[in-house]
């Protein structure tokens, strides 16, 4: 190797920054859910599979693309307000862990049902995005990358005018803040924990379609949850920009392991690379990057 | 004393010896005597490995309350260290078996450290690095296999002190001896300083910081102990069980199984692992001869594996809501209201 090749780095950087938006897309819906209800939504990863599956079966049934998308989005809010029901309420005031391992059975529950209902075969999903390179100042961008790129910003910046501007996004803060003093104002927990969810469904929706189109939609999908764990882990739970910028930090620096340092290994690190980097990374920040400092008192 | 033995209920009540005792005197005399070779090989020796690593998470998750998703991580390093001494160092089985459980020690004291600074959700995920780097590890380095393709590995013969235990039987009482020793062992660790300390360390860290229980000390003892017996469970599955492995035995899949199992067995009980594992074990086999018996030809081997991840699921979060302390709870509950129920009807009778 003589000398760095600076448009091989460029181009495996940008390459790198933008699957780390396709993490961030998953893990926003868990900050969406951790930062209300304090629970750690296992689920996530197989409330994608179920959307993408309900949406790729309904196409394929000959169904148009807006009313696919449509009943979708209405069996996700379904499926919300249900785990609201059967799950969070009958757990209300129980320690997180214990949430937590509810969302691991859940999860079961979701992807059993998914692909009961709908079969186990691998679906093509084709959102009519060419898939083709773009040259820019001799970097070659993946088309689609781009396109992904852009919906998870989108969705980033209606997300936070929904949190900032909206009365419903003020009673998601309040939750977040103090679910007790929430409750004294009067604000309804089940009807807002309900909406989170649903709107977590609507968002693993959107993220199970670019994921679907980029893999295939079968049930590696839902381990899609794990691409996306590390990236909260470094961002910290319950931050929006920390997911995205986690996201970002995470999908470079993996794809830059991969492809600079991977050989020494026998490759195939990215498996386990991104979660050593969070590690490694919480050892000196324990709540990760934009996480809250938990202030402990004796 | 002569007058609290009197009364009437409390003669009655059998010596905590007694059971234990019953079990092992039925697992030991009665089983080997009636059993099929099916019996041991798809349900007794997988339940003995299954409750064994089981007893090792809880130690961890449900006394110290460090929630480990790694567990199959730590099986696979006892497995694949097993199979290596015996390969390369021609020690004696048994101290294979130990020196395995050593090694799962050093793997679980390393993937530890992060719960000295780490808590809840962030440890538990960060278990799921070592999940990932020790299949990675044995799967991408072939000496581990010593250079099998894809990391497939060969159990030898289990043959201790000139006898053989290569039949069905055979492992089976392997196993059953292991994990009787181990559980023995669990059962005084749990009810010494110790396993106070670990109890102490899970309800709060903080009050028991400030009565002196050393945490680091602790937590690190904890994830040490729990991986011993992880670790010695991998060899069990492996050797006793299934004979022939590759790392991809040992996916989160297994993790969360396991994990299951204490959920649904009881967490931070010793008697909650195995009552879970035989739950876990026996129930596939009675969903599919229900299913069978119900649907017919409908119910193939894809529906089958649906709906068990489903009816899975749904016992998990039934439990959680329901019985968060398990099944154990569920049975010692049912005995004590019958034992009240006798105690009342003699006192009424006197």
């Amino acid at each position: 190797m003589d000398g760095f090749d600076y448009q091989f780095f460029t181009e495996v950087l940008v390459g790198g920054l933008l699957s780390g938006v396709m993490y961030s897309l998953v893990a926003i819906g868990f900050v969406l859910i951790y930062k209300t209800s304090g629970v750690l939504n296992f689920a996530q990863g197989s409330m994608l599979l179920f959307a993408a599956l309900t949406f790729v079966s309904l196409t394929e049934h000959g169904l148009p693309f807006v009313l696919a998308f449509g009943i979708t989005f209405g069996a996700m809010v379904v499926l919300g307000i249900g785990i609201e029901r059967a799950v969070l309420r009958p757990l209300v005031n129980r320690p997180p862990i214990t949430l937590f391992m509810a969302t691991l059975g859940l999860s079961y529950i979701i992807e059993g049902a998914a692909q009961l209902l709908w079969g186990t075969q691998v679906h093509g999903l084709d959102l009519g995005i060419e898939d083709t390179p773009l040259e820019l100042s001799g970097v070659l961008i993946s088309k689609f990358d781009l396109f992904a790129a852009a919906v998870a910003a989108s969705m980033v910046a209606l997300l936070t005018l929904f949190f900032r501007y909206t009365r419903i996004g003020l009673a998601f803060r309040a939750v977040a803040d103090d679910q007790f003093a929430a409750l004294g104002i009067g604000l309804r927990l089940p009807r807002i924990w309900a909406t989170v969810w649903a709107a977590a469904g609507a968002v693993s929706l959107v993220a199970g379609l670019l994921w679907g189109a980029r893999l295939g939609v079968q049930f590696s999908l839902s381990l899609v949850v794990l691409k996306a764990l590390p990236v909260l882990v470094l961002g910290g739970f319950d931050s929006i920009q920390g997911a995205i910028v986690g996201g970002v930090l995470i999908g470079a620096t993996e794809k830059l392991a991969e492809v600079y340092i991977g050989d020494y290994f026998n490759g195939g690190i990215e498996t386990w690379f991104a979660y050593v980097a969070a590690l490694a990374f919480l050892l000196i920040r324990p709540a990760g990057l934009f996480g809250q400092r938990l202030v402990e008192r004796v | 004393m002569t007058e609290l033995s009197a009364l009437p209920g409390v003669a009655k009540r059998l010596p905590a010896w007694l059971g234990p005792v019953v079990i092992l005197g039925l697992a030991y005399g009665v089983v080997p005597l009636i059993g099929s070779s099916y019996l041991y090989e798809a349900i007794l020796t997988p339940f003995l490995a299954l409750s064994l690593a089981a007893l090792g998470l809880n130690i961890l998750t449900g006394y110290t309350g460090q929630v480990s998703l790694g567990t199959a991580a730590f099986m696979a390093v006892g497995a694949y260290a097993a199979y290596n001494l015996n390969l390369r160092a021609g020690l004696p089985l048994l101290l294979d078996i130990v020196l395995a459980g050593f090694a799962a020690v050093v793997v679980g004291i390393i993937f530890g450290l992060p719960s000295l600074r780490l808590r809840g959700f962030y440890l538990a995920v960060s278990t799921l690095a070592a999940q990932f780097f020790v299949q990675w590890v044995l799967t991408k380095f072939s000496w581990f296999s010593n250079d099998s393709t894809s990391g497939v590995i060969d159990a030898p013969s289990l043959h201790f002190f000139g006898y053989s235990f290569d039949n069905a039987v055979g492992r089976y009482l392997f196993a059953l001896t292991i994990v009787t020793v181990l559980t023995a062992l669990a059962v005084r660790l749990i009810r010494s300083q110790t396993g106070r300390n670990f109890i102490a360390v899970r309800d709060n860290e903080i009050a028991a910081k400030v009565i002196g229980v050393p945490v680091i000390k602790t937590k690190l003892l904890a994830f040490a102990v729990s991986s011993f017996i992880i670790g010695v469970a991998g060899v069990i599955w492996a050797f006793a069980y299934l004979r022939t492995v590759e790392p991809a035995g040992f996916n989160l899949d297994r993790s969360f199984q396991i994990l299951f199992i204490i959920i649904i067995g009881g967490l931070g009980s010793i008697r909650g692992a195995y009552v879970g594992a035989a739950l876990i074990v026996v129930f596939p086999l009675v969903l599919s001869r229900v299913g069978e018996f119900l649907l017919g030809g409908l119910f193939d081997s894809g529906v089958l594996d649906m709906s068990q991840r489903i009816v899975l699921g749904a016992l998990i979060i039934g439990f959680l809501i329901a019985e968060p302390d398990g099944l154990v709870a569920l049975l010692s509950g049912t005995t004590r209201r019958f034992r009240w129920r006798g105690r009342n009807l003699q006192s009424a009778s006197i």
